[in-house]
């Protein structure tokens, strides 16, 4: 029972990541209908550019992380301007095959100047393990947990009360009628990566604070796929539900199916999830169905 | 005797015989015939190196065909073709190397399960399309990479499998030469069989699915049908690059068939042109030869720039994703549009009003 609690603890950890993550995701979708396969990548960069303010310029780490969340939003802005622009309206293997072009982009960019090694974050969380019960929790999950929890909190505020946020909300309901109602749609569209953007890099960087931060963190990139398909690819709360699940699964997977296969299992099982979802749900538990006319 | 530089201006056509062939113009059947006579005798005179790196060329063109029969006839979008290539590389080392099967039956049989998987994994594609058909094949590529990589005893797990070159008789196509010419016919064969699948009920179907699924339905094409067989035949192209890949490089192993390769097959059919046969051909070279290009551009300026190689493996990602960016920016329909558009040019050159 213990073990049990252990896993679905590290689970609704990670899950939160995912869901984090999967937020962006599912944003950049909602409003511009275009599938962010670069996610990863903007995640990966992130959190290098955070780790390199800690580490070579001695910045702290709340300084150092809300840079690297401004570095993120410029970023999304940027390459919302210059790449994702002209693929408003195009096919949908343009937009599939534009982010996978920029996620290849970006990917070079950061081996060219962060290199392949495994690096770490300084210690910033306390060592002290918290005992809750019978159970064991290193301060890092307590501390992302919260971090994520309030980052939700915040754009689910942000979404129900700010202007910009009811803006984008109209956008990605009518586009027509947003634009008619003197809503820059164009203006949505950036915010929409900006926010992506920031979203993942605060993702990583507590990633990164857990596991150690390398090229293959940029792996969630492509997990977040399984996790927005199951919410729905254009619900928000179905990103953060999705996440959870996902997240949790994938810990339990891992701590029950993997010693009996030879591990491995962990990394597979969200697509096996996400092979059933699309089998009998595709449009996932809250996505909008869409309806097709000739 | 008509002055051999100037372009036929139309195609003018009495009868159906002529309307139905695949190069409709004397002189157009005549510069195929010599580009064919051009590959069949070049490497007589080409060093090895060359020889080798246009087979590898030539094998991606075949996966490249029959990814381009999916996704740029048909209009599915698949992401799993590094595993469908594995597929085919697999199944043919398991045959020639566990059983001790011939090539020339573990080939087509490669390419016949690997049809099979394709099938199985488009089934999905009846009620998924565009996006979440990607994400399925997506999966489909993750999964199929798992089973190979975990399945020991078949598949000799992360340590991969080692194969033989095909024999004839008592002749083994051992030499670099021998194998580009195998190469060279299935190329051939491939790229006829596709040519001549549009002109049919099939391909025109693949066409129209492509073009509105709802609206082909409409008109009386079973989507359900004709979207699985379209995986099935794509993947069977595939499955049989894939085993020609295995014999060639003489080792299978699941990181040579990872999500990279997947990206780089979409590559070659963007770059070359969707829906063109001709265009996988010029993609698969091109997206070939850039990494080699771009070693030997670093070699030349390592001298300059001594920092240069460190960053090659970088360097080859930012230059493939720019490829693959600016290609969709300024030419979408690829390398066989520019082609054509070099060709419309000097139809009316130089009065091209």
């Amino acid at each position: 029972m213990t073990f049990f609690l252990q896993m679905l603890v590290t689970g609704i950890v990670v899950g939160c990541v995912y869901a984090l993550v999967a937020l962006g995701f599912v944003l950049i979708y909602k409003s511009s209908d275009a599938i962010n396969f670069a996610q990863g990548e903007f995640l990966l960069i992130g959190t290098y550019v955070c780790l390199t303010l800690i580490t070579a310029y001695n910045i702290p780490f709340i300084a150092a992380l809300l840079i690297a969340l401004i570095f993120s939003a410029v970023l999304g802005f940027v390459i919302e301007r210059i790449v994702l622009r002209p693929f408003i309206g195009e096919p949908v293997i343009s937009m599939i095959m534009a982010t996978i072009g920029l996620s290849s982009v970006l990917a070079g960019i950061v081996h060219i100047i962060w290199g392949h090694e495994t690096r770490v974050f300084p210690k910033i969380f306390s060592e002290q393990p918290v005992n809750l019960g019978e159970i064991v929790i290193a301060p890092v999950y307590l501390w992302s947990l919260l971090i994520v929890v309030v980052m939700l909190v915040i754009f689910t505020l942000f979404f129900k009360y700010s202007k910009l946020g009811i803006a984008m909300r109209a956008t990605a309901d009518d586009q027509q009628a947003a634009m008619s109602m003197g809503i820059s749609v164009k203006m949505i569209f950036a915010v929409a990566w900006a926010i992506a953007a920031i979203v993942s890099a605060v993702g990583g960087i507590l990633l990164g604070n857990i596991n150690g931060v390398n090229a293959s963190l940029s792996a969630i990139g492509l997990k977040v796929l399984p996790v927005a398909i199951l919410g729905g690819l254009d619900s928000i709360p179905g990103a953060i539900i999705g996440g959870l699940i996902i997240g949790i699964l994938e810990s339990l997977t891992g701590g029950y199916l993997d010693p009996l296969v030879g591990g491995g299992l962990k990394e597979v099982m969200p697509f096996v999830i996400l092979v059933f979802i699309l089998m009998f749900k595709p449009y996932g538990l809250f996505g909008k169905k869409e309806i097709e006319r000739v | 005797m008509r002055n051999p530089f100037v372009m036929d201006c139309g195609e003018f056509h009495v009868n159906y015989k002529q309307d139905l062939a695949i190069w409709k113009i004397t002189r157009v059947r005549m510069r195929v015939f010599i580009l064919l006579a051009v590959f069949a005798v070049f490497p007589m005179f080409a060093s090895d190196y060359i020889i080798g790196l246009a087979t590898l060329c030539g094998i991606a063109a075949i996966g490249a065909i029959g990814l381009n029969i999916l996704t740029g006839f048909t209009g599915q979008i698949s992401i799993g073709v590094g595993a469908f290539l594995g597929v085919g590389g697999y199944t043919s080392a398991i045959l020639t190397a566990k059983l001790g099967l011939s090539f020339w039956i573990a080939m087509p049989t490669a390419g016949i399960v690997t049809a099979i998987v394709g099938g199985l994994f488009g089934l999905p594609s009846l009620r998924l399309k565009g996006l979440y058909l990607a994400i399925a094949t997506l999966a489909a590529q993750v999964i199929i990479l798992f089973v190979i990589s975990r399945w020991d005893a078949l598949t000799g797990g992360t340590a991969g499998m080692v194969l033989s070159r095909p024999e004839l008789g008592s002749f083994v196509f051992y030499s670099e030469r021998s194998y580009y010419y195998l190469m060279f016919v299935v190329l051939v064969i491939t790229a006829i069989f596709t040519l001549n699948l549009f002109r049919s009920r099939v391909g025109r179907a693949f066409i129209a699915v492509r073009d509105r699924d709802v609206a082909a339905e409409v008109m009386g094409i079973d989507l359900f049908k004709y979207k699985v067989l379209a995986f099935i035949v794509s993947s069977f192209f595939v499955g049989i690059a894939g085993a020609l890949l295995g014999h060639y490089t003489m080792v299978v192993s699941p990181e040579l068939y990872s999500i990279t390769v997947s990206i780089e097959y979409l590559a070659i059919i963007l770059v070359g042109g969707l829906g063109s046969v001709f265009g996988s051909i010029y993609g698969a070279v091109f997206i070939t030869l850039l990494p080699v290009v771009l070693r030997s551009g670093v070699e030349l300026m390592s001298g300059v720039f001594p920092d240069l190689s460190a960053v090659l493996i970088g360097m080859k990602e930012v230059v493939f994703g720019l490829v693959i960016i600016l290609f969709l920016i300024y030419e979408p329909q690829g390398l066989a549009k520019i082609w054509k558009n070099i060709k419309d040019y000097f139809k009316l050159w130089p009065f091209s009003y």
